[in-house]
């Protein structure tokens, strides 16, 4: 065991994932603090992955980690855990960062399983304590509870063991990501047909989106505070008075009050307006990724700590049921 | 067809949550519970599936203290056939927040392994911690197949269902189609059900349905380590309106105008 680093990153088609290089970023910035090497990991095909790999190689890092099998050109929890475990015994890495992707929730835990631990999930933050911090033991990785109302810093406790760490969107910069050069080590784990118990079909998209969002220059977008599905007029007004698109958070569309193509968020639609209006709506994470590309965010929510208040420009603490009909009264004069 | 589910109780979502005397966890005297959202889903999900069988039987799973038994009732109301409810104290050592996410996929899977279930479901993260792991470790401590954020489960081979078909999310509005054999086990993602409502009929009916406590084993040596929790400090760049709704509306009018220029 070494007290090294490893960065496992995700594709997506031919290139990346846009959430490896944050990752890589997470990972370059422990491993500088801790005074100790990194090196990246990219899994798949052979030769799909080998231009992705020379790509990594031009990242400060040890060791890029092209790892190479047939039985991975298709994504499946069982050829990753098996994939990775092999390159874990032979890379000896003390902390693996992961992007905290849909498809790292799919394996990293059974993964941390195999090995006796337990991934620490979704960090915003990563913390190598100082000398003014006193003695703690490692690094403090802090990640969010109740979707945001609390802050809960971890560490990890076994020390003998490797430390399995995931990042949110959104909380490491990848253009933080520092340039070198290191060499690409194939690694060609030993892979079983046998033992892919599941078997993935292609991605599809439900129907052909009769609404698009990601080109609205105006969006209202409305969360659970509306309360029930009549109230959702008085949001239709405000749109009507702007001339905006609706949209809403994931428990309007799961409920069907909206159609699921009007959803914003990491598995709807990612939006970029000039202005986003958000209407009783929390702010979780989940939802934040899809639209923090706005230009101007105004948010309306009686909860004077709701975590949507981080990203709004400008903010109303207060009951919709009273603002937005006073909004759509002045917007039509 | 057996069907286990594992619920979990949260506190609501307007609860207000304060930090606990240590510093190191949730102060829970004052919080109201409910439900963990996705769990919902994934009781739903399990109902529909053996009325569709037409046959089978669903257990409700829960791990915890004395309180989470209002929520299983609540599972037994909307049509669980029976509970199980692993005990674990109140607060301090062996309590749900003295364990890790692998402490507590331990007690679970225990509680699954004793009914030797087809299939297993649990909500894809819980409200509270949203670890979003604990169904996936459950898989992999019970040597089964798995799939996450799945929306929809589809019996293979007519009625004895020996391979599932699941409809499951990918990011960005994107779906996959993912086939097992079962025993499996499946994270359940909100909104691929409208969720039902439990019936007077149904209150009344639970409580005469079976609610088994086991006692939690010990817990083990955690793998992780909660050093500190604390509300957090906001970066607020917002700007603040304040006033009464038609003062506000008026402001918000003006910098519609003038700055976002969208008037
Ligand atoms: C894998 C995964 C994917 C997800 N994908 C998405 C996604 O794509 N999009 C998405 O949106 N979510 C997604 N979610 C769900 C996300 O985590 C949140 O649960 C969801 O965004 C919360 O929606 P909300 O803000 O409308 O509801 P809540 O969190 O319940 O917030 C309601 C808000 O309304 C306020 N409110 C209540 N009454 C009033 C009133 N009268 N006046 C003013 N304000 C009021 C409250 O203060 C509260 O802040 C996903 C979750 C997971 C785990
Ligand atoms: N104490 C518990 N009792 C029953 N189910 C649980 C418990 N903790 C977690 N779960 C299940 O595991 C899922 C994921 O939880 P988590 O890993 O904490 O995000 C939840 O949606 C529940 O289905």
């Amino acid at each position: 065991m070494n007290s090294n680093v490893l960065v496992v990153t995700e594709t997506k088609g031919a290139g990346w994932h846009r959430m490896s290089f944050e990752a890589l970023a997470a990972g370059q910035k422990l491993a500088a603090e801790l005074g100790v090497g990194c090196s990246a990991a990219v899994m798949g095909e052979g030769a799909a992955i080998a231009p992705l790999a020379a790509e990594l190689a031009a990242k400060r890092l040890d060791a890029v980690w092209a790892v190479g099998d047939a039985l991975l050109a298709q994504y499946t929890a069982d050829g990753w855990v098996a994939a990775l475990e092999q390159l874990i015994a032979e890379a000896k890495p003390r902390y693996v960062v992961f992007p905290h992707t849909y498809q790292v929730r799919d394996y990293a835990p059974a993964l941390a399983t195999r090995l006796g631990e337990v991934l620490i999930g979704d960090v915003t933050t990563i913390r190598v304590a100082d000398a003014q911090s006193g003695p703690v033991a490692g690094p403090i990785f802090g990640r969010q509870w109740l979707q945001g109302k609390l802050n809960a810093e971890y560490r990890h406790g076994n020390e003998s063991g490797v430390c399995f760490v995931s990042v949110q969107a959104g909380s490491f910069r990848a253009d933080a990501v520092a340039a070198g050069a290191s060499e690409v080590k194939a690694f060609a784990p030993k892979m079983e047909a046998g033992k892919i118990r599941t078997k993935p079909g292609e991605a599809f998209r439900e129907a052909a989106q009769t609404v698009d969002l990601s080109t609205a220059a105006v969006i209202v977008s409305v969360g659970r505070g509306i309360g029930e599905q009549e109230n959702l007029k008085l949001v239709e007004e405000l749109a009507a008075a702007l001339g905006a698109e609706l949209a809403a958070s994931r428990p309007i569309c799961d409920a069907g009050w909206l159609p699921m193509e009007r959803q914003v968020g990491s598995s709807g639609q990612t939006v970029a307006p000039k202005l986003y209006l958000a209407v009783g709506i929390s702010g979780a994470i989940q939802h934040l990724v899809g639209m923090k590309g706005a230009k101007t965010v105004i948010a309306i929510n009686k909860d004077a700590d709701a975590p949507i208040f981080e990203v709004a420009d400008i903010g109303v603490v207060g009951d919709l049921f009273e603002v937005v009909p006073a909004l759509t009264k002045a917007i039509r004069g | 067809m057996k069907i286990v589910v594992a619920v979990k109780q949260v506190p609501e979502r307007d609860a207000v949550v304060r930090v606990a005397a240590d510093g190191r966890g949730v102060d829970e005297s004052d919080v109201a519970w409910t439900m963990n959202e996705p769990d919902a889903y994934a009781l739903e999900e399990a109902l529909q599936l053996k009325e569709r069988a037409g046959e089978g039987e669903v257990v409700v799973l829960c791990a915890g203290p004395e309180r989470v038994q209002s929520t299983l009732r609540e599972a037994l109301a909307k049509g669980a056939d029976r509970a199980v409810h692993v005990v674990t104290p109140e607060a301090g050592e062996g309590s749900l927040g003295e364990r890790d996410s692998l402490d507590v996929a331990r007690l679970l899977a225990e509680a699954v392994r004793a009914e030797a279930a087809d299939l297993v479901l649990t909500g894809l993260q819980s409200d509270d911690l949203g670890a979003g792991q604990t169904g996936v470790v459950m898989a992999e401590l019970l040597g089964v197949p798995h799939a996450t954020l799945v929306l929809h489960v589809e019996l293979l081979d007519g009625g004895d269902g020996r391979r599932i078909k699941v409809k499951r999310e990918l990011e960005d509005g994107w779906m996959q189609h993912v086939e097992m054999a079962l025993p499996a086990l499946l994270t359940i993602q909100s909104g691929g059900n409208r969720l039902r409502y439990a019936t007077l009929m149904g209150i009344k009916r639970a409580r005469q349905k079976e609610m088994r406590e086991v006692q939690a084993a010990a817990a083990g040596k955690r793998v992780d380590e909660v050093v500190k929790v604390s509300p957090p400090t906001r970066v607020k760049r917002t700007e603040m309106l304040t006033g009464s709704a038609d003062e506000v509306a008026a402001k918000l009018v003006e910098r519609l105008r003038f700055e976002v220029k969208v008037l």
